[in-house]
């Protein structure tokens, strides 16, 4: 998984609120390939018109934004459907990190899975880095720090300006240090397998095929190493 | 795990831990893992890491997110039946259940799961689709996964999961003649806003909660994600072992009776803390319809499309409302019951249940639609039972068509789509921008509230259909 220590780079101001997962990436997109990539998808139907004509309202293609890897929106943002190919949109157009006043629950750990930063900061923030970035401008987000700086802006008299956020304590050290969460839990096969049998044993009801093959939890020696 | 009060969340939650580490982080079984068709990124990581499913027999396929509800077994849309195939492909070789396309026990996930036995008290359930927490309704620990993690349950069987706040719902008093569990839930979401339960467990309790059907409790469970719920639930009781009496997979005989036992001490401890409680009147719930496009934009159909002009202090609001009225083609101040439509859909995850399919025909029997619409069953099953009640018939007769089972109109993954600019009145969940098809307009309601707009051709009141002679 990739990891997010700190990234510089122009941010777009968004400003929605309540944007969905459908929003994000219409599902009739979803059929595809993520090898062709999911970039082109992103907010697909916000900013195109059905005749595939830019709507310039939406700011993520002005040029005053050009390059944004970084979002600014309002409350809310990634509710709805728990497609991941939301987050793949987001990555594959080139964001790294959303910052906004709360998130869906499932987007939020999808986007951590993928090595994209969900940054909450309070309503006011959100509003005074939307006014700011309004006519283009880059930030610093350092996920060590929590802390996001204004390192651009059409004026410089907001240069250096520092604002805060939150994450989850555990999300943050999976981001800084990139972990793969399977790999994590196959250091657990011995507990697993102990779980396994004894839930078998006192709620055997809980398994409605017991003449299925599964996971062989009690070859210890194994290492976690899943049958081939 | 401690000796304090526990609520049924804190039991099903200790009741699945594997192993805690010291940050929080706790590792859970999980008892029964749905895929379906748009589960294929998932299957993908698996091939890339060359590794097979930990548990098939806790594993099943479920074909609904992607086919047609006409003219089976034909998929015209090659891309379409690519997806229904790539499932089917995954399922015989890693050799899980599928209830696919030809299964005469296919259906909407949601829907087959309990049906089938599956979903049973006491279970953690998973399922890369968002309205998985729809099985709560039974007492178990159900919630929706993204393909990351959907990926990690095939290849260990286990979650890494922080454990949600807790909140409870309670209802009070009883829902008014027509006023319907899918009424109460946009009641509570518009109460709450989409992010009101958001980081939560929510458990719903009451005299409401008591006296709902188990169809009832399972479109409240399934809606509370709308409200941003991490998942939902009621605890089992009589009726929840009623509607499980006979499943196919569900436990009999000796194992059902040491079942039963553990699933009756599944509920809540009479002094057990939640770290919020909210308390909705029961009595004062209406049929409830959305305006905009968001599932808390709801009101009373009794109510008018909201007035911006008239909120000047919250600016972010005003312009929300102004954008969602757009895109909706509504006029301020407009009476909700004003509303023309263009069509109707019954069906999805949230309303296709039997007793659903009943209300509907109820109101539609003897009479005419004025609009075209669809008709699509939560399952193949429920579809069987409602032809042997008749209710095709109904629907057939007032100029309805009657579909084959899946996700269909709610999603429009399988082609099934409201036209652009089309208004559509649907017993579904989302009435996101496009959520039915680019450009369509959606209003969420009750399947009592779609007959009846689908009887007068604009949003209605089902309160105010006259009674039909004889």
């Amino acid at each position: 998984m990739q990891s997010f220590t700190t990234l510089t780079a122009p941010a777009c101001p968004l400003g929605l609120a309540n944007v969905d997962t459908d929003q994000l990436i219409p599902a009739r997109f979803m059929k595809r390939s993520r090898a062709q990539g999911y970039g082109g998808f992103l907010l697909h139907d916000l900013r195109f018109a059905e005749d595939g004509t830019p709507r310039p309202a939406i700011p993520l293609d002005d040029p005053r934004h050009a390059g944004a890897r970084i979002l600014i929106a309002r409350r809310n943002f990634g509710t709805g459907s728990s497609r991941e190919a939301a987050v793949y949109a987001l990555w594959d157009y080139g964001i790294a990190c959303v910052i906004a006043p709360s998130f869906g629950d499932i987007f939020a750990s999808n986007a951590v899975k993928n090595g994209l930063l969900p940054a909450q900061v309070s309503e006011a923030d959100a509003e005074t880095l939307l006014g700011l970035l309004a006519d283009g401008g880059s930030l610093t987000v350092n996920l060590e720090a929590l802390s996001i700086t204004v390192t651009g802006t059409n004026t410089t008299e907001h240069h250096g300006q520092r604002f805060t956020f939150v994450i989850d304590p555990v999300r943050r050290l999976q981001l800084l240090n990139g972990w793969d969460d399977i790999d994590l839990t196959l250091r657990h096969t011995a507990e697993i397998a102990d779980y396994r049998a004894n839930r078998a044993t006192s709620q055997p009801w809980t398994f409605p095929e017991p003449g299925m093959p599964s996971q062989a939890w009690n070859t210890r020696g194994a290492k976690g190493r899943l049958r081939p | 795990m401690s000796t304090a009060p526990r609520t049924l969340f804190d039991k099903l939650w200790d009741e699945h831990v594997i192993t805690e580490r010291e940050d929080g982080e706790t590792l859970l079984w999980v008892d029964r893992h749905f895929v379906h068709e748009g589960s294929h990124h998932a299957f993908r990581k698996l091939d890339e890491r060359g590794a097979a499913v930990a548990e098939p027999g806790l594993t099943f396929g479920v074909a609904d997110h992607y086919v047609p509800t006409r003219g089976r077994p034909v998929i015209a849309d090659p891309e379409v039946a690519g997806m229904v195939e790539r499932l089917s492909g995954n399922a015989a070789r890693h050799g899980f259940r599928l209830f696919g396309l030809d299964d005469p026990a296919q259906g909407i996930v949601h829907v087959v799961g309990p049906e089938q036995g599956l979903t049973l008290p006491g279970l953690l359930i998973v399922c890369g689709d968002s309205h998985t927490s729809t099985h709560g309704a039974f007492g178990s620990y159900a919630f929706g996964i993204g393909a990351s993690e959907v990926a990690h349950v095939l290849m260990t069987q286990t979650l890494w999961q922080r454990k949600p706040k807790r909140m409870r719902i309670s209802v009070s008093g009883r829902l008014g003649p027509h006023v319907s569990a899918k009424d109460l839930a946009l009641h509570v979401i518009a109460s709450i806003g989409t992010n009101g339960a958001q980081g939560h467990a929510l458990e719903y309790a009451g005299p409401v909660i008591s006296a709902l059907s188990m169809e009832g409790r399972l479109t409240l469970c399934n809606m509370s994600i709308e409200a941003g719920a991490r998942c939902a639930m009621v605890a089992p009781d009589e009726t929840t072992f009623a509607w499980l009496a006979g499943r196919p997979r569900a436990p009999s005989g000796a194992a059902l009776a040491e079942a039963r036992a553990r699933w009756l001490a599944l509920a809540g401890d009479p002094d057990a803390e939640f770290d919020r409680d909210i308390f909705i009147d029961g009595n004062a719930v209406a049929p409830t319809v959305t305006w905009g496009t968001s599932p808390e934009d709801a009101l009373p159909i009794t109510g008018r499309v909201p007035d911006p002009a008239a909120m000047p202090a919250d600016a972010a609001r005003r312009a929300y409302i102004v954008e969602a009225l757009g895109y909706m083609g509504l006029m301020p101040g407009v009476p909700l019951g004003e509303i023309a439509i263009d069509r109707i859909f019954i069906g999805s995850c949230t309303n296709a249940r039997l007793e659903d399919l009943r209300a509907a025909a109820a109101v539609l029997r003897g009479r005419k639609a004025l609009v075209p619409g669809l008709v699509s069953p939560g399952s193949s099953l429920v579809k069987r039972q409602a032809e042997a009640e008749g209710l095709d018939r109904i629907f057939i007769a007032a100029g309805l068509t009657w579909a084959d089972s899946g996700c269909s109109m709610c999603v429009g993954m399988n082609g099934d789509l409201v036209a652009s600019g089309e208004r559509c009145a649907s017993t579904t969940n989302r009435n996101f921008r496009g959520r039915q098809g680019l450009g369509a307009r959606t209003h969420l309601m009750s399947p009592a509230m779609v007959a009846a707009a689908a009887v007068t051709g604009r949003l209605t009141d089902v309160r105010d259909l006259p009674p039909l002679e004889g």
